[in-house]
């Protein structure tokens, strides 16, 4: 079906407005865009690990979900989803659903995915469930107040690894978890964010949820509070860390990488950094060597990527 | 009808199992409860279930993976032991809170360290205040009885609580005794269907599970869990009844095993209660009136009951097979004392922490508690409130 971004913005949200969620963050964004790629006839079940997410739109007595949704704690949305699934199979089989059909996405920060979930989801991924783990990677533990995850950045400034007299913030450099998911030769795949016309996210998700077997989403969702930008810049923001390679756009399905965006001039790290003030210290004369470090690492992966999609 | 058979706690419980068939078996291996996985995926090999088996990648896994099972409106179990039930521990919290009635087979280990596989009670003690239902068995036939009790109990609505179904260790999981077991259809007829009112999966009818609550709601949130465990009281007795009516066996919240004119009374726990009634017939051909009183449910703890059954005696013995290192003994020394106090009860107690790490409890050891008991009350000594029996020592001190 052609992509129609009209089209597709006039479906029923199925995270409605009312929630607590700070004003242009990413995590919502993300959310809107991956639940409009559910096709209006069909239900869902909605996963979540504990974090900004889950806080905001769940405040007992009110929910923001128009799906089933469970919460269970910080490192288990993998397995509490495989349960769930396992739960439609099971009572599929034995009749009890009709032709009900159901399913199932799962939302994660980086902190529950990455980090703390991340044997919960690796052990979903091997077993094969019906699902979709959307990571929504904001790069630190924003959840608590801004701490380092190994989604985060090398040289970012959070409250963890805080940039002072004798350091420059993160000393480590981002675990790649799309790729390390990949690994696990699930079906399907893909690192996305928010492009002007979100024609890559609705693509991505809806080739996850309808792609029988596990499928991961990478969704890079910035956070205006931890990043420290301008929070109406985000689509700006999102533009350069594709257009740097920072954060490429590509995806892997069954065992094919393919790069989903290649930018036609490679832009300098520097314009990504430049403008969130949690790098603001590389920016400070004498750390020039900090940012080339920065771009060799973002070159050496790039060109890795390239590799692997065979350019 | 009912069928003779021999089997090991382990194997009794996996038949119960695929007697009732339940919907989802999230599950991760574990010594001593390793066998009830297996048993039940082999049943699942041969056909003879169809529950569907979620081979996990840890009990912290599986405790998730039966709560989402469970939310979205399957029957679901797991089994676990020792080390696997402490990683489980939040989840234990979750799936009390938000209400699932699930069940998990307990099979008692003890802690590290230093690491050990053998029995005691720390495990399943050390969630004793999880909201879960606990019921423990003295032996195979007891463990299958309470596992099909387990589901009609936690799935009541006036209930609506996990459930664990406790053995011990090896003593009982690995030992093969004789057993009656019930007949498929009467199993299936006693448990019946499950009916959840509401669940993820109910079509055109959306819920969400697992709220953040802010301070005006989490005390009467925890305040209906503490109702649903005091109606579970009333509920675990019908269940009882109703079992013993259809089947023949089994009793509410505790046996007692000769205590109707007991001077002393040993309050035990588990598969040690065997021994404990064996020693009291020693005891009573010797002319000493001596009995047991097995608790079967720890959780809802049955305090006034406990108290109107001890309080005839002279004295009793409060026998944990934990440590709480409070200085006054294991849980069972602390609640049934408070039940005690609270029950106007002024009956002396002595508190006994025992078996270890699968240290052998034996007649004899029951014998030195008696007499302990005994030379209290007949001789007015003076006795340490907590003690050790069974230690490697003959040091008082130590004791």
């Amino acid at each position: 079906m052609p992509y129609n971004l009209k089209e597709v913005m006039n479906k029923k949200e199925r995270l409605t407005p009312g929630h607590r969620m700070c004003a242009g963050c990413g995590a919502t964004i993300g959310v809107r865009a991956v639940l409009r790629a559910l096709h209006e006839e069909d239900q869902a079940v909605i996963g979540n690990a504990t974090g900004c997410l889950e806080v905001s739109t769940y405040t007992y007595p009110y929910t923001s979900w128009e799906d089933s949704y469970i919460h269970n704690a910080f490192e288990n949305a993998g397995a509490t989803l495989s349960g769930v699934e396992t739960a439609y199979k099971a009572l599929k089989k034995r009749g009890k659903l009709g032709d009900a059909n159901f399913k199932f996405i799962t939302f994660g920060g980086d902190g529950g995915t990455y980090d703390i979930g991340f044997q919960s989801l690796s052990g979903a991924m091997e077993r094969g469930h019906d699902m979709v783990y959307v990571c929504y990677d904001n790069g630190a533990y924003m959840n608590t107040g801004i701490q380092r995850s190994s989604a985060t950045p090398m040289y970012a400034d959070t409250t963890t690894t805080p940039v002072g007299t004798v350091s420059n913030g993160k000393m480590q450099s981002r675990k790649d978890l799309a790729s390390i998911i990949a690994e696990h030769n699930v079906p399907y795949v893909a690192q996305t964010t928010f492009t002007k016309d979100f024609r890559d996210i609705h693509k991505k998700a809806e080739k996850a949820i309808y792609t029988e077997g596990a499928c991961f989403l990478n969704m890079m969702a910035p956070c205006p509070r931890g990043w420290r930008y301008e929070t109406a810049d985000i689509m700006e923001i999102c533009r350069l860390a594709i257009e740097t390679c920072y954060w490429p756009l590509f995806e892997v399905d069954h065992g094919s990488w393919t790069l989903t965006y290649e930018p036609k001039h490679k832009l300098p790290i520097e314009d990504f950094l430049k403008p969130q003030g949690r790098f603001k210290h590389l920016f400070k004369p004498g750390n020039e060597h900090l940012i080339a470090q920065f771009q060799d690492e973002v070159d050496r992966r790039w060109e890795d990527l390239l590799y692997k999609c065979a350019k | 009808m009912s069928m003779k058979d021999r089997m090991s706690g382990n194997e009794a419980v996996a038949f119960a199992i695929r007697q009732i068939n339940p919907d989802v078996m999230p599950a991760f291996p574990i010594t001593p409860s390793t066998e009830i996985p297996q048993m039940v995926s082999t049943y699942i090999a041969n056909g003879q279930m169809d529950t569907e088996f979620i081979p996990v990648e840890s009990e912290h896994s599986s405790m998730s993976a039966t709560i989402g099972a469970e939310a979205a409106g399957a029957r679901s179990l797991t089994a676990t032991s020792s080390c696997g039930l402490a990683l489980m521990w939040e989840e234990l919290l979750v799936a009390a809170s938000d209400r699932m009635p699930c069940v998990m087979a307990v099979v008692n280990r003890t802690l590290s360290g230093p690491i050990n596989i053998n029995c005691d009670h720390t495990d399943a003690m050390g969630a004793r205040d999880t909201g879960w239902i606990q019921i423990y068995a003295e032996n195979n036939q007891e463990a299958y009885d309470n596992f099909i009790q387990a589901y009609p109990i936690a799935e009541d609505k006036r209930v609506h609580l996990p459930v664990m179904i406790c053995q011990d260790g090896f003593i009982t999981s690995h030992a093969v005794e004789n057993i009656i077991l019930n007949e498929d259809p009467d199993v299936k007829d006693f448990v019946g269907q499950y009916e959840p009112e509401e669940f993820l999966l109910n079509p055109g009818n959306p819920v969400s599970i697992g709220p953040y609550a802010i301070s005006p709601y989490v005390m009467e949130a925890r305040k209906a869990q503490e109702e649903a465990m005091e109606n579970s009281k009333e509920v675990i007795r019908e269940v009882a009844r109703r079992y013993r009516e259809k089947f023949g066996r089994g009793f509410e919240f505790f046996e007692e095993y000769r205590t109707e004119d007991a001077d002393y009374i040993m309050l035990i726990m588990g598969s040690a209660a065997g021994t404990a009634k064996q020693a009291v017939d020693d005891l009573r051909e010797k002319g000493i009136k001596a009995g047991v009183l097995k608790l079967r449910v720890f959780r809802p703890f049955p305090a006034s009951e406990i108290a109107q059954a001890l309080s005839p005696a002279k004295a009793v013995a409060i026998m944990d097979r934990t440590e709480s290192y409070n200085g006054h003994g294991g849980p069972l020394a602390s609640e049934v004392r408070a039940g005690l106090y609270e029950n106007g009860s002024s009956v002396k107690a002595l508190c006994y922490t025992y078996g270890l790490g699968g240290r052998d409890f034996t007649v004899e050891r029951v014998y030195e508690v008696f007499d302990e008991l005994k030379d209290m009350i007949e001789n007015n000594k003076e006795f340490r409130q907590h003690r050790y029996v069974g230690l490697r020592t003959n040091s008082p001190e130590v004791r």
